[in-house]
C-alpha cells in the first residue's frame, strides 16, 4: 500500500470517528437497500478535472481569439460535462440491492457472495463494486426491470457468523468525468463452517481394524485393478486385459452399511477447544462422505442419529455457531 | 535493447484498449483531420490520413505495439517538417498542423483506455483550434458532429460487461449534447468578452481579402470568381435599383501608367480635410451593412454616403474608413444619397490633381484624347460621350480572361486587345478624360449583389467587385460614369455572373447559383447570430431588461445567476422520482372506460373477474374477445410477480382493438 493509501485510510477512519453523521450510511442497515440522493456522493474524477482544465484553455483561446463559433462548442462541451454529472448520479440512483445469498462454505475457502441488484426503469451501464480489501472490483451492468445477480467470492479465515463487508457500488458512466459511488453494509451475515482438520484418528471406539477389513466382494462391478495372486479367474477381465501389459481383475465390492459413529465433543480430552472442533467436523465430514450415519453430541446440543445431506448441514452448523 | 526510462511504457494494470474504443478514437481523429483539412499543408494531410489508416489497419488485423523506433522518428521528424515550412511552429497555422499531427502520433501508441481518454481530451481541443480557421456554420456543425464519437470513445473505454449497441450509444451522447444547449447557450451569451485579447494579435497571419486600395487593369481576376460573401446589406424601406448598386470603396486619383492608387493609408488617416460636400438631389437611404472581415481598413457603402458610420471616418473622397483593421466580421448603419451633387465647386488643386497623368506613356490615347478636346472643346459630358460611344460601338469585348497588356497599357486596351473587364475600363476610360483635360478618377467598391427576398437583404459577394469612374463636370460636381456598363449594360441590371456568361466557373451557373443563393440566408442567420455577436452586442443583450450597458461584473452575475438556475432546475429533474407506472393497471383502467361508454361499469369493490364475466354477459357479441382479455388479464395480474413487458404491451394492444359490441340489456 503506498504512502497516500494509507494516509487517505487513516483520513477516513478519523473522519467516520469524528463525524459519524457523514458517514452514516456506512453503519450496517437491514436488506433491501435503495440508493437514493442522501446517500449517493459525487466528485470528478482526476480525468473530469483534467478535461475541466482543457476546457478552460479552450474558453480563454476562444476568447482571445474573438471567435464565437470556438466559444460556442467550448460552452457545448462544458454544458455536456455538467450534464455528465447528473447523468453519472443517475446511474446510481434507484438501484436497489434485494438480497445477497451464500452458499455454505468452510473456513479458509471464498465464500460465494451472491447479490440480487435491481436496476428499476432504467438500464444502468458500468457499475463497479468494490471497497472490500483483497478482492478484485467487480465490473457489472444492470438490465432495466429485471433482477441481475452479481456474484462476488470473498476470503474467510474463520468459522462462525460472519458480517457483510461494507461494499462500495460506484459509477462513472457516462464519459468518466465523475464518479459517483455509495457504501452498502447490510447487516446480513453468513455462517462459516469449521475447517476440518488435515488427518488424524478415527473416532474413539471404532477401532482401526474396522477401518481396515479388506473389502468384502459383492456382486457388483467397482473397478478393475491389477492381478493379485489368489484372484477367481472369473474375476479376470479378459478383453481389457487384451490391451494391457498384465492382467486386468474385476473388483466386486458388495456396498456395506457401515457401523454408525457416536461423535462426543466431551470424549475428546486434552484438546484446544477449535483443535476438537476441527477433529469432530473431519469425522462429520469422512462420515458423511462414506455414507455412514452419526450422531453428535456437543456442550450444550445433540444431534440424534441420522444421515444424509441434511443431518450434515445441521451438524456443520452447529459447531460453526460454537461459541 | 535497453530503452531511455522515459520511452519505456510502465506496464498498466488497465486491460487493453478494446477494439470498439479504437475505432471509436480512430472516427474521432479522422473528424479532426477533416476539420483541419482546409488549412493544412497537402502533405501533412496525406500524412496524417495515411498514419491513421495505417495505424488502424494494423492494430485491427495485425494488433501488438508500434515500436518506438518508429515513433522516434517520426515525432522527431515533425516539428522539423512543420519548422521547414511554416519556418516556425508558434502561431495559428503551425501550432494547430503540430497538434494535429501530435494527435496522429497519439494513436499511434494508443493501447489502453488511459491512451484513449487523454487522445479524446487532446482531440477536443484540436477540433476547437479548426473553428480559429473556419467559423462558418458547416464547419462547426461538423466539429460539433465530431464530438458525439469523442464523447461515445469516453464511454467505450468505461468497463462494463454489457453496452448498449453503437446506435443506441451515440444516441445517448447525442441526447446528453443535447440537453447541454440551454446551459451552453446561456453560457455563450453571458461569457464576459475579453476587450483585449491576452496574447498575439489574432488573424495577423492572414491574407487581405477583397477590394485593396490600388488597382491595375487585371488584378481583380482571382476576386471575380471569388463567391464568398463581402456584405450583407438590409435596407430600412426598398432596396435601391440594380442600377444603382454601387458600393463605394477607394477612391484612385493617383496614376503610375499601369496602376491606380489611393493616398496611401497613414495619409488618409492623418487627413485633416473636410470631405467634399455633398447635397443630396433626392430621398436618401439608410440601411445596415454586415461586412465580413478584410483585414483592411476599408468600409463599403452605398454611392455617396452621406455620414460616417461610429468608428470610422470619411476621407476627403468620401470613401469610408477605419482606423483599426477589419479583423472580424463588422456591423454597422450607413446613410447614402444615391441621388446627389458631390462637390460642385471643387478646387483648382484639386481638379489639377485629378489631371495628372505620368508622361511618356500611351501616346495613342492622349493622341485621341485631343482630337476629342479639338472637337469638343471643354464640354466634358460631350467627350465622356465620345469615350463611352467608342466602347460601344468599336468592337469593345467583355472578358474575364482579358490578354495581358504591354507597357502602355492603355494603348494596349484601347487599339490592340479590346477585351477586359471594369478594371481595364475604368482606367482607359479614366485616362482618356484626364488626357483631354477633364478631371477623373477611379472608385473602386462592389456592383449588384443579389437580393434574397426571403431574408430581405442584399447579399454581395467579393465576385461583385467593380470599378468605375467619376468625372469632374463644372456645376454639377463628381458624376459617376461606368464604363463597362457601355460595353455591357447586363453588367450592371443582372450582375457579374450575367455578364461573364460562359466564362463563369462551373459553380456560378444557374440553378447552382440559385441554390446557393437560398443556403446563403442560413449563412446570414449563422453570421449575425453567432459569429457577429461581438461584446457590442453582448453588453446590449440586457437593454430589455433596463440595463442600457452590461459591464463585465452584470455579465458575470446574470450568467452565473443563470447557469444556478438552469443546474437547479436539471437537479430538480434528476432528483425528482418517477412513480412506477403500472402499464397493466393502465391497460385495465382503459378497458373500464371502454366497457362504461358501453354500459357496463365497474362496481365499487368488484373484482375483474367478476366484473369481465358480468360484461360478457351484458355484451353477449364480444363475449369472446372478453374472456380473452379476462384470462389474460388475471394470468398476468395474478399468476406470476413479474409478468413481461411484451406480454403486457399485448395486452394493452388487444385492449386497444377492443370494440365493445352489443346491447345492454
Amino acid at each position: 500500500m503506498s504512502t497516500a493509501a494509507r494516509a487517505s485510510g487513516r483520513l477516513r477512519q478519523l473522519a467516520e470517528r469524528r463525524l459519524p453523521a457523514l458517514t452514516r450510511y456506512r453503519q450496517p442497515e437491514a436488506l433491501p437497500i435503495t440508493l437514493h440522493r442522501r446517500r449517493i456522493y459525487i466528485v470528478p474524477t482526476a480525468y473530469g478535472i483534467g478535461f475541466a482544465a482543457i476546457l478552460a484553455v479552450m474558453l480563454v483561446g476562444a476568447l482571445n481569439y474573438t471567435n464565437n463559433a470556438a466559444l460556442l462548442l467550448t460552452c457545448l462541451l462544458g454544458g455536456t460535462a455538467v450534464n455528465s454529472m447528473l447523468v453519472t448520479f443517475r446511474v446510481l440512483d434507484g438501484v436497489h440491492l434485494d438480497a445477497i445469498d451464500v452458499d455454505p462454505v468452510t473456513a479458509g475457502d471464498d465464500a460465494r457472495l451472491r447479490l440480487h441488484l435491481g436496476a428499476a426503469q432504467r438500464g444502468r451501464y458500468a457499475l463497479r463494486i468494490d471497497g472490500i480489501e483483497a478482492v478484485e472490483p467487480i465490473d457489472t451492468a444492470l438490465p432495466a426491470d429485471t433482477a441481475h445477480v452479481v456474484a462476488l467470492d470473498l476470503a474467510t479465515t474463520q468459522r462462525g457468523w460472519q458480517a457483510m463487508p461494507r461494499l462500495r457500488v460506484s459509477s462513472r458512466w457516462p464519459f468518466g468525468l465523475f464518479r459517483a459511488w455509495s457504501w452498502l453494509h447490510p447487516t446480513q451475515r453468513f455462517l462459516v463452517w469449521p475447517m476440518p482438520e488435515a488427518y488424524g484418528p478415527a473416532p474413539h471406539g471404532h477401532g482401526d481394524a474396522d477401518n481396515r477389513s479388506p473389502p468384502e466382494s459383492g456382486d457388483e462391478f467397482a473397478a478393475l485393478r491389477d492381478y493379485r495372486v489368489g484372484d477367481p479367474r472369473k474375476h479376470i477381465a479378459w478383453k481389457a486385459s487384451a490391451r494391457h501389459h498384465d492382467l486386468l481383475v474385476r473388483d466386486m465390492e458388495q456396498p456395506r452399511a457401515l457401523p454408525g459413529w457416536t461423535l462426543d465433543w466431551h470424549t475428546l480430552h486434552g484438546m484446544e477447544r477449535e483443535q476438537r472442533i476441527a477433529r469432530l467436523a473431519r469425522w462429520v465430514h469422512q462420515a458423511h462422505r462414506e455414507g455412514r450415519g452419526w450422531s453428535l453430541r456437543l456442550p450444550d446440543t445433540q444431534m440424534p442419529f441420522d444421515n444424509g445431506a441434511a443431518h450434515f448441514r445441521r451438524c456443520m452448523n452447529a459447531l460453526a455457531e460454537l461459541p | 535493447m535497453k530503452l531511455p526510462g522515459l520511452l519505456r511504457t510502465r506496464p498498466s494494470r488497465e486491460a487493453p484498449l478494446g477494439r470498439e474504443a479504437f475505432n471509436l478514437l480512430s472516427l474521432t481523429l479522422l473528424a479532426v483531420l477533416l476539420a483541419h483539412m482546409g488549412h493544412l499543408p497537402w502533405w501533412l494531410t496525406a500524412l496524417s490520413a495515411a498514419t491513421l489508416a495505417a495505424r488502424w489497419w494494423q492494430r485491427t488485423y495485425r494488433g501488438g505495439r508500434v515500436p518506438f523506433w518508429l515513433k522516434l522518428p517520426l515525432l522527431a521528424a515533425l516539428p522539423a517538417a512543420l519548422l521547414g515550412y511554416y519556418g516556425t511552429i508558434f502561431g495559428r497555422g503551425p501550432g494547430s498542423a503540430l497538434a494535429v499531427g501530435l494527435l496522429m502520433l497519439k494513436l499511434m501508441e494508443s493501447e489502453r483506455p488511459r491512451d484513449a481518454r487523454m487522445g479524446v481530451a487532446f482531440a477536443c481541443f484540436v477540433l476547437m483550434s479548426a473553428l480559429l480557421f473556419n467559423q462558418g456554420l458547416l464547419a462547426t456543425a461538423l466539429v460539433a458532429l465530431a464530438l458525439v464519437p469523442a464523447l461515445a470513445t469516453l464511454n467505450a473505454v468505461l468497463p462494463t460487461p454489457q453496452r448498449p449497441a453503437w446506435r443506441a450509444s451515440a444516441w445517448s451522447v447525442l441526447r446528453i449534447v443535447a440537453l447541454s444547449l440551454p446551459l451552453a447557450l446561456v453560457a455563450f451569451l453571458f461569457v464576459p468578452r475579453l476587450s483585449s485579447p491576452l496574447w498575439g494579435a489574432p488573424n495577423a497571419d492572414k491574407a487581405t481579402t477583397g477590394i485593396s486600395d490600388s488597382m491595375s487593369p487585371g488584378n481583380f481576376t482571382d476576386l471575380l470568381i471569388d463567391d464568398s460573401p463581402a456584405f450583407r446589406v438590409t435596407f430600412q424601406g426598398a432596396p435601391p435599383p440594380p442600377q444603382q448598386r454601387y458600393f463605394r470603396g477607394p477612391v484612385m486619383s493617383y496614376f503610375d501608367g499601369r496602376t491606380w492608387h489611393a493616398r496611401p493609408l497613414r495619409a488618409l488617416l492623418g487627413d485633416r480635410r473636410t470631405p467634399e460636400p455633398l447635397q443630396a438631389q433626392g430621398p436618401t437611404l439608410s440601411y445596415n451593412v454586415t461586412l465580413e472581415a478584410t483585414h483592411q481598413h476599408w468600409l463599403f457603402a452605398l454611392d455617396v454616403p452621406q455620414s460616417a458610420p461610429a468608428g470610422a471616418r470619411l476621407t476627403h473622397a468620401r470613401s469610408l474608413l477605419r482606423r483599426q483593421r477589419i479583423d472580424q466580421s463588422t456591423h454597422y448603419v450607413a446613410r447614402s444619397a444615391t441621388d446627389y451633387r458631390l462637390a460642385p465647386q471643387a478646387s483648382a488643386a484639386e481638379r489639377r490633381r485629378n489631371l495628372e497623368l505620368p508622361a511618356g506613356f500611351d501616346p495613342e490615347a492622349r493622341a485621341l484624347a485631343a482630337q476629342w478636346r479639338q472637337r469638343y472643346g471643354a464640354n466634358a459630358p460631350a467627350i465622356a460621350r465620345a469615350a463611352l460611344d467608342l466602347f460601344h460601338d468599336h468592337g469593345f469585348r467583355y472578358n474575364l480572361a482579358a490578354p495581358p497588356l504591354g507597357r502602355d497599357s492603355v494603348d494596349d486596351f484601347l487599339f490592340d486587345t479590346r477585351e477586359g473587364f471594369c478594371e481595364h475600363y475604368a482606367s482607359a476610360f479614366t485616362f482618356l478624360m484626364r488626357a483631354a483635360g477633364i478631371p477623373a478618377r477611379v472608385v473602386t467598391g462592389y456592383q449588384g449583389g443579389f437580393w434574397n427576398t426571403m431574408g430581405q437583404y442584399l447579399l454581395v459577394r467579393q465576385s461583385d467587385a467593380h470599378a468605375w469612374s467619376e468625372v469632374w463636370i463644372d456645376g454639377r460636381g463628381w458624376v459617376r460614369y461606368d464604363p463597362t456598363a457601355a460595353v455591357r449594360p447586363d453588367r450592371v441590371t443582372l450582375g457579374a455572373g450575367a455578364a461573364a456568361g460562359d466564362q463563369a466557373p462551373w459553380y456560378q451557373r444557374g440553378w447552382l447559383q440559385h441554390l446557393r443563393n437560398r443556403w446563403d440566408i442560413v449563412n446570414q442567420w449563422w453570421g449575425q447570430a453567432v459569429i457577429g455577436f461581438d461584446s457590442l452586442r453582448q453588453r446590449g443583450l440586457l437593454t430589455p431588461f433596463g440595463v442600457s450597458r452590461a459591464d463585465t461584473g452584470t455579465l458575470a452575475a446574470v450568467l452565473a445567476a443563470l447557469t444556478c438556475l438552469l443546474l437547479a432546475a436539471g437537479l430538480a429533474f434528476t432528483l425528482w422520482r418517477r412513480p412506477r407506472v403500472d402499464r397493466l393497471r393502465q391497460a385495465m383502467a382503459k378497458l373500464e372506460r371502454k366497457l362504461a361508454r358501453a354500459g357496463v361499469a365497474r362496481r365499487l369493490g368488484e373484482g375483474p373477474h367478476h366484473y369481465l364475466s358480468r360484461a360478457a354477459r351484458a355484451l353477449p357479441q364480444s363475449r369472446v374477445h372478453l374472456k380473452a382479455l379476462e384470462t389474460t388479464y388475471l394470468q398476468l395480474r395474478y399468476a406470476q410477480d413479474n409478468p413481461s413487458v411484451s406480454a403486457i404491451h399485448a395486452f394493452s394492444r388487444q385492449v386497444g382493438n377492443f370494440r365493445p359490441r352489443g346491447v345492454v340489456k
